[in-house]
């Protein structure tokens, strides 16, 4: 059998399975294939779909609130404090459901229209979780492209030069894993007072350290395989080993890493801002915004009855949970479309 | 199996001093001088005291040394200057082949000494331990939650695959680690507490003039933390024991127990169970960790008097000793963890000691 394998050639291959035709269909690239097995995953590709909403609303998040708000995401109108969501009578009187309530909101609202109902000083929440959208998005890109640059090359450089450079650097990632990161988020904005640009810094700086291990035993797990052994056997040096064989052979899990980093460093941004420690006020964030509806849980409207901060604590909630669930999904598909060894085991 | 243990042990050195040498580091670029803050509006103290006490402090030092006399509490001068310590109360000896003095002044972090709160003017270590039973009650319950609820979740939905039982599961598990804890908090106290008023609201008991009330209470208060902060583990928790599970569940000796004519429940939860708990053992460690780091949020919103409340309202009030001790009390808990959590695997599977 293994001798009758070794003396096929891919064509007399074909001609046993039925006609030379057969080799007309394009040879797959690893790529395409991956691009082929994504298009059949429809669940990432819905979280592709939103994440493509998302960010199209946070780039375009100025005309979008200058065409359906009408004033700035910072623009205070006390008067209009706790301002519940138009959208819904909007709806109920467009379809003939409810004529009152919609025009009876615009009344008292001075003619401003809150799609999502206006926070505690009046602002619109909708202009808001854009505006908040733009800055958590920004910061959790930036700080992963850092932390993936990072990781890649110092773990590039640790699985490299082995020896007396790995032990230092495996030394000092362990004792940076040692430390819990919202410790070292936490004592870091308390030291250094937060702004957008630290606080993307801080994120990306502490975060590489995962994606610098992966890349080390990658490095030596690359080294040790044939393909690298018959480069170095027809006298290719080790930084083309590593350009050529070492990095494409890690670009995949490189790629399904910075999918679900992203997702993660949402969640930590949000939850600093929450805690009062990353995003300040007035700028906002989806985090920053839930710290606010944390102080008015209990309130009530004495017209209704009913919670005055509803809207303020559900919808930013959801937004980040949907966010970050669409990366998770993402870096889910990611990896079964880029790894098929990976899928044929579960 | 000794050998292991110390091997282990002295593994974990190395990092212990890498945590160390980077806490004293944020404690050097913490601004405000705390020859400052300490001798703040005592109109008695000159411009010459404070140079004195600057040099008493080690502060004219380099940096090394100023690391040194932090962790050990000992100064180490050249030359003889018994004298100018022991006005201090500093014991000191004098050594007269290497022409250094060394002083003991006392303190240090090697002896369980991580500073002085500068809110309270308490010593760090007394309120991270008079804090410490409240963090631990709440991580306990969060983890034993997770674990009695996620380790079958995660068996029975490997056992069921690609039933709705099993889509529902994964489902879960993976909004479980989208959705922000500090969220899932606000939505439960919002609900259970604010809407249906069946739960409390935050706190560790009812607030009563004896200061103490009865178990009953206690864990009334529990309830809801604990459930929210177990959400992340739970969900991972479920996560690895489905992928075990799948695992072992091909293997011959489990179609033997099968062949046998076992009650399936007995199969599953006692055969297969077994070793698919292994590679468990070695995720409790830092998920319990985990744990710990979630309850900054959890006890937050939940007003709950822990350590991670603590931490982070010295972190508001720019309390640097005390955000520090607690870090640095946080990340020995995590080596601690991982190396127990090591020696675990390695008692549990012989294999690792080897390597």
């Amino acid at each position: 059998m293994a001798v009758n394998q070794a003396q096929m050639t891919p064509g007399n291959l074909a001609t046993a399975i039925g006609g030379a035709s057969q080799l007309e269909r394009k040879p797959q690239t690893y790529w395409s294939m991956a691009i082929q097995s994504l298009r059949r995953d429809r669940m990432t590709l819905v979280a592709m779909g939103f994440l493509v909403v998302l960010l199209l609303l946070s780039v375009f998040a100025t005309p979008i609130t200058n065409a359906l708000v009408g004033f700035g995401p910072n623009e205070t109108f006390p008067e209009n404090a706790f301002a519940k969501p138009y959208i819904w009578p909007y709806i109920k009187w467009r379809v003939g459901m409810d004529m009152v309530t919609a025009p009876t909101i615009l009344g008292q609202t001075g003619g401003k229209i809150y799609w999502l109902g206006a926070d505690q000083l009046g602002r619109d929440q909708l202009a808001r979780l854009l505006s908040g959208g733009q800055v958590s998005l920004t910061i959790a890109f930036v700080a992963a492209g850092i932390s993936m640059l990072l990781g890649v090359s110092v773990g590039a450089l640790a699985g490299y030069f082995g020896g007396i450079v790995d032990d230092i650097i495996m030394w000092f990632i362990n004792t940076m894993v040692s430390i819990p990161a919202i410790y070292l988020l936490i004592i870091v904005s308390a030291i250094f007072s937060p702004s957008p640009i630290t606080l993307t810094l801080f994120l990306g700086l502490f975060g590489w350290f995962g994606t610098a291990r992966f890349m080390r035993g990658n490095v030596f797990k690359v080294r040790s395989l044939d393909y690298t052994l018959a480069a170095r056997s027809v006298g290719a040096r080790d930084g083309r080993i590593m350009l050529q064989h070492v990095i494409p052979n890690s670009i995949p899990v490189i790629i399904v890493l910075t999918a679900i980093d992203v997702g993660a460093l949402i969640l930590t941004e949000s939850a600093l801002s929450f805690l009062g420690l990353g995003i300040q006020p007035p700028t906002a964030s989806w985090g920053s915004m839930l710290s606010r509806a944390n102080n008015f849980l209990f309130l009530i409207d004495p017209a209704t009855g009913s919670y005055s901060a509803l809207h303020l604590l559900v919808a930013p909630g959801i937004l980040i949970t949907l966010t970050v669930l669409a990366f998770y999904l993402i870096g889910d598909g990611l990896r079964d479309a880029l790894d098929p060894m990976l899928k044929n085991k579960s | 199996m000794g050998r292991y243990i110390l091997r282990r042990l002295i593994q974990a050195i190395p990092t212990l001093l890498g945590v160390s040498i980077i806490s004293f580091l944020l404690v050097n670029s913490a601004p405000g001088d705390p020859l400052v803050l300490r001798t703040f509006g005592d109109p008695n103290i000159t411009d010459v005291d404070r140079e004195i006490m600057r040099r008493q402090l080690g502060m004219d030092q380099p940096l090394p040394m100023q690391y040194i006399s932090w962790m050990t509490g000992l100064a180490v001068r050249s030359g003889n200057v018994i004298e100018e310590f022991e006005r201090t109360g500093s014991a000191c000896t004098f050594i007269g082949v290497l022409n250094t003095t060394i002083c003991d002044k006392g303190g240090g972090i090697l002896r369980g000494d991580l500073g002085t709160s500068i809110q309270t003017k308490q010593a760090v270590w007394d309120r991270l331990v008079e804090r410490m039973p409240a963090t631990l009650e709440l991580g306990t319950a969060a983890l034993v939650l997770s674990l009695i609820i996620g380790v079958p979740l995660g068996v029975l939905s490997a056992v069921y695959r690609g039933s709705w039982f099993d889509n529902m599961v994964r489902f879960l598990a993976v909004i479980g680690q989208a959705v922000p804890n500090f969220w899932l908090a606000l939505m439960a106290i919002f609900l259970f507490g604010v809407v249906w008023g069946i739960l409390p609201t935050g706190g560790r008991q009812t607030a009563t003039l004896t200061g103490d009330t009865d178990i009953a209470d206690k864990l009334w208060h529990l309830i809801l933390p604990a459930i929210v902060l177990s959400f992340g583990s739970l969900a991972l928790f479920s996560r690895i024991m489905r992928t075990e599970t799948l695992e072992v569940i091909f293997t011959d000796y489990i179609r033997t127990a099968k062949a046998k004519g076992l009650p399936m429940s007995r199969v599953w939860f006692v055969h297969a169970l077994r070793n698919s708990l292994i590679p468990m053992m070695t995720i409790l460690g830092p998920a319990a960790l985990g744990v710990l780091a979630g309850a900054v949020v959890t006890e937050t919103v939940f007003t709950w008097p822990g350590m991670g409340r603590l931490a982070l309202d010295a972190a508001r009030q720019r309390d640097y000793p005390m955000v520090l001790g607690a870090g640095m009390f946080f990340s020995v808990l995590v080596i601690m963890g991982n190396l127990l959590s090591d020696i675990f695997y390695g008692i549990v599977d012989p294999r690792v000691r080897l390597s």
